[in-house]
């Protein structure tokens, strides 16, 4: 018994060992989310400029990104030059879903750091977040006309990724015919 | 062509440094297990041939950098024409595999020292510490040279490099990765003792007094090094922030606290023989922490703003050489540590030791809080549970409350002896005290503006409590004439320094005012009893950026305070990614801080001015605890030319 006690802390590190393993098989940012080919979780909620009404219904009918932004979230600033160049090139609509902030920081960060966003939806208490099981910010979902998730990327959006994942998933969904 | 020389060279002085790592730790192995006296002195001429090897690599990297040799992949990727030189020499770490030869270069310095200075130790110890220090150094440039060559080269080499990330290209980066990784690779030397008690079984005075100054001197180097960080943080990033909770600043945090904990402990078994296997324990995971740090940044496990270059396969190599440490030596405790006995008696709680005893308590649990939510996500993950984000919120809802008591218990250790509880000195001292620190928590909050609620005054107060109570020990040993012993006067400033820091880290956080505004030039706003006005704007160049500069003046009651001149800087090789230079004028009392946001056209800017109330003490706080150890370190007990015999296992020495 008291032998085991010496062996405690090996065991413990030898769990952690496991799970940093187990880490690096999972790439936090390529996790194939359960809800990709799936219609994406319904929402009732604000939007983040005017305060109306906003639901998913709003997303529908155009291929969307669907970004997962806070003004708290340090990565997002690595990827938000992009969308605001991807904005302003007009290729794709993104819609932000603001995550677990307060209305003014958000509002004050967008000023700040430009808004690519054509509406940002609010989710104060991050409840929007767990239906789509929200990883970690920021995080991009891309929608196709029908509403459906086509794609999840956790994490940053590279200029990489951009070029060879996102732009062309974006114009094959866009070739898509509309269903019915 | 000369490129090509130059980078071969830095392999092959690399791969030299690999054989003769091999060297120390099997000359150092073999030298413990047949006591040859021979096989140590080759071990010990290893450690300074591969520090002279490694310097050679570094230095010519650093000429790569200086003449623009792109031949260089790393070199092409981390620097361009327009550099200029300070940076093009601070490029060399800038990078994930410069920054492994800044690594590989602290370590073989700290190899070198401890080389240098065992020469009058016992030849078992002496052999011990040099193997496993060897063994740390070939793991760790096998690393190097299998996943992350700094020397790799292309050809044809580019007309010009990619630049430095324009984020690093900052005063502090010169000094923070240094710092830091002087302290990470500092507790490899606590490592090696650590595990050269327990191959011996044997752990005695002697053995505690080598380790102290060691374990400091990496505290040292840690403490100045993620204040560095912070004060770069603060600087660079254009948020007024000064800690994240990033991993990656997590992952310098953990090791931090561990070492805190691990100079407690020892003390402890210093002065009372107790708590010896604790600190064993420590000293075998404040360096594991520092290793594991270095897998979370380079992994690519945990998504971080820190993680500049992460790829799998250094991933593998990182674990399996964290999993060959930490499982090599946490196998040798179990098996070894119960033959190590001290004839100590039984640790009373009501007793300085049992003070520290609770601080060590504390120190581990916030350690154990900062890993659990570094690595909570990707524990939700491997569980396949639901995936919930943590974030600053909860760090700071954890670990407020643990380091509140810390501040007192630190208090009360000025006025309780070792051994035993006195309650006389208490009475006497502490009322006076306590009185002191509120009216001073008072003062100071009035001071800041905060309009501070009961709670948070109370942990002002615990802050302030830390501070006057040292200074009152200080003071009053001065004024009893009872001699200022460098290792006392260290561990008195250093916490000294931990109440200023406290007091800063107090009242920052809760009576700071930010606030966005849109000015045009000769538009004002007020804010914190502060005038601001914006005079002008203006394009300016520098070396290799173009910047949108503003001037403002910063007035309180028509005396001008301040000029200040935020930019905007657009860097040449990153057109798309403007940075921010914010711009702040430093106070005792607070600092004033502003950076530019937007252009809102029509000549008007979007600003973003902070007020930010006894920052200063923050990073001053630390410097103070970086101070107190570095006085500690140089006590004069450490170096004493009388030497205990090894060979008594006894119990240490009942000093102080």
């Amino acid at each position: 018994m008291r032998k085991l006690l010496w062996g405690l802390p090996l065991l413990a590190a030898l769990a952690l060992i496991l799970l940093l393993g187990r880490g690096l098989e999972l790439d936090p940012r390529e996790v194939d989310s359960p809800l990709v080919g799936k219609p994406a979780p319904d929402f009732a909620s604000v939007r983040l400029d005017s305060g109306a009404a906003t639901t998913l219904e709003a997303l529908r009918g155009e291929v969307t990104l669907l970004n997962v932004w806070a003004s708290w979230c340090v990565a997002c600033m690595q990827e938000h030059p992009l969308l605001n160049d991807l904005s302003r090139s007009g290729q794709v609509r993104i819609v932000g879903l603001n995550y677990k902030d307060a209305q003014a920081d958000a509002t004050r960060w967008l000023a700040r750091h430009g808004d690519p966003y054509a509406w940002s939806v609010v989710d104060r208490d991050g409840r929007i977040g767990i239906d789509y099981g929200v990883y970690g910010v920021p995080e991009t979902f891309v929608l196709d006309r029908a509403g459906v998730i086509r794609a999840k990327r956790i994490g940053p959006i590279t200029p990489d990724y951009l070029s060879q994942q996102l732009l062309p998933l974006v114009a094959e969904l866009q070739a898509e015919p509309t269903r019915p | 062509m000369g490129g090509f020389g130059l980078g071969a060279a830095g392999h092959l002085a690399l791969a030299f440094a690999f054989v003769l790592a091999a060297v120390q730790a099997l000359a150092g192995g073999l030298g413990l297990w047949r006591r040859n006296a021979a096989l140590v002195a080759l071990a010990s001429q290893a450690a300074v041939a591969s520090f002279v090897v490694i310097a050679c690599a570094f230095a010519l990297l650093t000429v790569a950098f200086v003449q623009h040799d792109f031949s260089v992949l790393y070199v092409a990727n981390h620097s361009n024409l327009g550099l200029p030189l300070a940076y093009r020499i601070a490029a060399v770490w800038g990078g994930h595999e410069g920054s492994l030869l800044l690594w590989a270069l602290m370590l073989a310095g700290w190899n070198l020292a401890v080389a240098a200075t065992l020469r009058s130790r016992a030849l078992d110890v002496s052999a011990g510490v040099l193997a496993t220090m060897g063994a740390v150094g070939f793991g760790f440039l096998w690393f190097m040279l299998g996943t992350s060559n700094p020397f790799e080269r292309h050809f044809p080499a580019p007309a010009d490099g990619r630049d430095l990330n324009p984020l690093l290209q900052d005063p502090g980066l010169i000094f923070h990765p240094p710092m830091l990784y002087m302290g990470y690779v500092g507790f490899s030397v606590a490592f090696a003792f650590a595990v050269t008690a327990l191959l011996q079984g044997r752990l005695d005075a002697a053995w505690v007094r080598w380790v102290r100054p060691w374990t400091n001197a990496a505290w040292v180097f840690l403490t100045l090094g993620i204040a560095l960080g912070s004060w770069w943080a603060y600087n660079e990033l254009g948020w007024g922030g000064w800690w994240f909770w990033d991993p990656v600043e997590n992952a310098s945090f953990m090791p931090w606290l561990v070492g805190t904990a691990l100079i407690h402990s020892l003390a402890v078994t210093e002065k009372r023989g107790q708590l010896a296997h604790w600190s064993l324990l420590l000293a075998i995971a404040a360096f594991s922490l520092s290793l594991l740090g270095t897998f979370l940044v380079r992994s690519g496990v945990l998504v971080s703003v820190h993680a500049f270059a992460s790829d799998p396969a250094r991933g593998v190599f990182i674990l399996a050489f964290f999993a060959a440490t930490v499982g090599i030596s946490l196998t040798l405790f179990a098996a070894r540590a119960h033959r190590i006995q001290l004839a100590a008696e039984p640790l009373r709680l009501a007793s300085k030791e049992g003070l520290l005893l609770l601080n060590n308590l504390l120190l581990t649990v916030a350690a154990a809080s900062v890993l659990l939510g570094t690595l909570y996500p990707l524990l939700v993950d491997s569980l396949g549970l639901p995936k919930p984000s943590v974030g600053p919120p909860w760090f700071n809802a954890t670990f407020v409350p643990l380091t509140v008591p810390l501040l007192v218990l630190c208090a009360l250790g000025f006025f309780v002896p070792w051994r035993r509880w006195q309650a006389a000195p208490l009475k006497r001292h502490l009322p006076g005290l306590l009185v002191a620190a509120a009216l001073l928590a008072g003062l100071l909050s009035f001071i800041s503006r905060g309009g501070h609620g009961p709670l948070a005054l109370f942990a002002l107060a615990c802050g302030a409590l830390t501070l006057l109570a040292a200074l009152w020990s200080l003071v009053r040993r001065i004024r009893l004439r009872q001699g200022l012993p460098r290792g006392w006067l260290g561990m008195t400033i250093a916490h000294a320094g931990l109440g200023v820091f406290a007091l800063g880290v107090g009242l920052v956080s809760t009576a700071d005012i930010e606030r966005d505004i849109a000015l045009a030039p000769g538009e004002s706003v007020t804010l914190a009893g502060f005038e601001w006005r914006l005079l002008e704007l203006d394009v300016v160049d520098g070396p290799n950026y173009r910047a949108d500069r503003g001037t403002l003046q910063v007035r309180r009651e028509g005396e001008l305070l301040a000029t200040l001149y935020p930019e905007k800087r657009l860097y040449h090789s990153q057109p798309n990614n403007p940075m921010t230079e914010s711009a702040v004028d430093v106070g005792i009392l607070r600092d004033l801080y502003v950076s530019l946001g937007e252009p809102l056209g029509a000549q008007r800017w979007s600003l973003r001015v902070y007020y930010k109330p006894f920052i200063r003490w923050v990073w001053g706080g630390s410097v103070l605890m970086a101070l107190g150890g570095l006085l500690a370190l140089t006590d004069r007990r450490y170096y004493s030319r009388r030497r205990v015999p090894l060979a008594a296992a006894a119990a240490p020495a009942r000093a102080g």
